[in-house]
């Protein structure tokens, strides 16, 4: 069966699915186990009202669960066994792992990734945020700059193979080397920096949604604020740097964290350009090279990137439950 | 709202230049993969997409034939004209050009002007006109015919080959396909199973509530890379393994958090009058859902959906693990960075067809549908 009806059938069992297993579960609810008449008919409503939340509930909690929960504890498991997974070697993958250079390199790596993708983001994505507002061409700047967050990380891994490119009728940077009287070179292959050089891909995708969410909080800001530094003779610095960035401090912690979280799952971009050579690997990248060969190993490198993401984790769960009240 | 105190216009010269300044690095670098998608090889061998708008001396490499070869008193001479040999005929369709510069040898292919006469290295002198006229001669008899190497002015010019290899000939055409078969369940499902679940979580009460919103914002940043190894066995266990059928479960469990999140913010901040005076005329919650919350909610699912659909449209990891590796079943991002950065790592304008192509579909959704785009977004983080 090719695909593709295997596609639509899929498609229509699964609404159909959805719908027919709602309708269903609500009917017999409401008209088996508990129906609304008889002796019984405000007990049975009451009844019936406190068990369809779950029924609502259900299938989103059994895929959360299944998909999501268990494998928390699945991978933690399974790391504590051997490439077989048959023997118990409590944490030995992990020790294994810490006395591999590549794998310190990688946690370093990540670090620095964590470190200034979030920062640089953050950082341009407020000037221009800041910027447009006083330009007439300034939404065709933000949409333009938003642009790359539609692209997929492979596609802006080939873009920026091109700009990288070692040869300076391909590439731009070395063309500019070329006449300004440089030799060639391979940005990817200088250790060390070439790590900052796959980040700025990363960042060029992230700034447009720092952007976005942080244009709208300067708009947000209540304007008499702002007017009554300019009236204290504030220069635009100051009311930029003291008056409006301190008011949206909220948001750019949320932009911040939620660019942390995305640089902690993204594989893509030095899996494409550099293969994780040259000193490039990062934990995502790093746990690829295990997948399909050594599970308790590539369970063990998840579980160290599931660390690095909790205090996030627990940041934002606490951040949630702060609104709720 | 900067406006209010007068603002000097050398400080708007600057906010100007500055925009300008990220914009365009923002914006270059695609257009070179997209100008570069249609030019051919030697095109983009020999000079920038940067220089593709203007006429540009590009170096051309042509061979003379050793059966044109005349004895005249006693020299050999070999006569043509560059612009006709069928190698450089697809840049100079019509067998004219402009010589700029030519030589015997690749290194020194710019050493001669058009009209002066050059040794060769092999013995034997050779002239090329500006026309592109040459005449070898030769004391000794000529066998192989030289190569002439020239620069020639050429014209801008543009191909579709690249798009006719990539979207026919190599494969590319199967992966697009995938990759909708891929797309599209798995952006239609979740929404369904999500915007139910997320009305319960805003407009009902159950001990525990809060506990699930919790879980779900906890779930929300789980890395997906904890869930491939567990999952992958799952699969297997239950005869699932790696196929379309599994990679459909898994961006549905993946993209639930986000889809819940979002559609539970969005339907929390509906007016409480218009649930309540429904329920008050007798609707059922199913009826309320399906009557009014989910009309309602149009805007929040259809941003939920661009972000689903852009996100696994754009996905490399879930279609590594979760589907079969051979090319009956692989969707594009996998086909360009396992199978074209690997067999045509060289060949430029191939990988930058194949990228474009990939993030055609992704670039139309978001111009068209940006706003509902930048909505989520907002739904998302900003409270």
């Amino acid at each position: 069966m090719p695909p593709v009806i295997q596609g639509i059938i899929t498609i229509i069992i699964g609404v159909g699915g959805c719908v027919g297993y709602f309708f269903a579960s609500n009917w017999i609810l409401d008209n088996v186990i508990y129906p609304a008449k008889g002796p019984k008919a405000g007990h049975n409503i009451n009844r019936a009202n406190q068990v369809r939340p779950w029924l609502f509930l259900f299938p989103a909690m059994f895929a959360l669960g299944l998909y999501l929960a268990y494998p928390v504890v699945g991978s933690f498991i399974r790391s504590l066994f051997d490439r077989s997974g048959a023997n118990f070697i409590g944490l030995g993958n992990y020790i294994d792992l810490f006395s591999e250079s590549t794998f310190r390199t990688a946690v370093r790596n990540n670090l620095l990734w964590v470190l200034v993708v979030p920062a640089m983001s953050t950082f341009i994505g407020l000037v221009v945020a800041q910027l447009s507002d006083r330009l007439s061409w300034g939404n065709i700047a933000k949409s333009l700059i938003f642009m790359p967050m539609a692209i997929s990380f492979v596609g802006a891994s080939l873009i920026w193979r091109f700009v990288y490119a070692p040869d300076a009728d391909l590439g731009i940077i070395n063309s500019i080397r070329d006449s300004l009287g440089m030799s060639v070179l391979d940005p990817l292959q200088v250790r060390f920096w070439n790590n900052f050089f796959l980040m700025f891909i990363l960042v060029w995708i992230q700034t447009g949604f720092a952007m976005v969410i942080l244009s709208a909080a300067l708009r947000g800001i209540p304007e008499e604020t702002i007017e009554a530094a300019i009236i204290d003779g504030a220069n635009p610095f100051q009311v930029f740097f003291k008056i409006k960035v301190p008011q949206i401090m909220g948001t750019i912690v949320v932009v911040w964290t939620t660019i942390t979280i995305l640089v902690l799952k993204v594989f893509d971009i030095v899996y494409t350009m550099t293969g994780g050579n040259f000193g490039t690997h990062i934990l995502p990248s790093y746990m690829m090279t295990y997948m399909f060969r050594d599970d308790g190993r590539a369970t063990a490198v998840a579980f160290v990137i599931m660390i690095l993401v909790l205090p996030v984790m627990i940041w934002n769960i606490r951040q949630a439950r702060k609104e709720m009240r | 709202m900067d406006n209010i105190a007068g603002q000097n216009q050398g400080n708007r010269v600057l906010v100007n230049i500055t925009m300008l300044i990220l914009v365009l690095l923002w914006l270059l670098p695609s257009v070179g993969l997209l100008v570069s998608s249609f030019r051919d090889r030697d095109q983009i061998a020999n000079s920038g997409w940067w220089m593709s708008p203007f006429t540009v001396d590009l170096n051309f490499r042509a061979r003379s034939n050793s059966d044109d070869v005349v004895e005249q008193n006693g020299i050999f001479v070999i006569e043509g004209n560059v612009f006709t040999d069928p190698s450089v005929a697809s840049r100079f369709p019509d067998g004219e050009g402009a010589i700029g510069a030519f030589g015997p040898t690749a290194r020194d292919l710019d050493a001669f002007a058009p009209g002066t006469t050059a040794e060769m290295p092999r013995g034997g002198t050779l002239t090329v006109e500006a026309d592109g006229s040459y005449r070898i001669e030769s004391d000794e008899p000529i066998d192989r015919g030289p190569a002439i190497f020239f620069q020639a002015l050429t014209p801008p010019s543009f191909t579709l080959d690249n798009y006719r290899t990539v979207l026919f000939a190599d494969g590319m055409d199967r992966a697009f396909i995938n990759t909708l078969t891929v797309a599209i369940p798995a952006t239609i499902i979740p929404i369904l199973i999500a915007a139910f679940a997320a009305y319960a979580l805003a407009w009902m009460d159950f001990p525990g509530r809060g506990l699930l919103i919790a879980a779900v914002v906890g779930l929300l940043v789980v890395p997906l890379q904890l869930a491939l190894v567990p999952l992958l066995n799952l699969h297997t266990s239950i005869g699932i393994g790696q196929s379309f059928l599994g990679i459909w479960l898994a961006h549905t469990g993946f993209g639930l958090p986000l889809a819940v999140y979002l559609l539970r913010n969005y339907m929390v901040g509906l007016p409480r009058d218009i649930i309540e005076s429904a329920k008050v005329d007798g609707a059922t919650d199913f009826q309320v859902f399906v009557r009014i919350i989910l009309p309602l909610s149009f805007p929040a699912l259809a941003s939920f959906a661009i972000f689903q659909f852009l996100w696994t449209w754009n996905d490399l990891l879930v279609a590594k693990v979760f589907l079969p590796s051979g090319a009956a079943s692989q969707v594009m991002t996998v086909k360009i960075a396992d199978d074209l950065l690997g067999s045509r790592g060289g060949d430029w304008g191939i990988l930058a067809t194949a990228a474009f192509v990939s993030i055609a579909v992704p670039l139309a959704v978001f111009f068209t549908m940006q706003r509902y785009l930048v909505r989520g977004l907002l739904a998302g983080s900003v409270k």
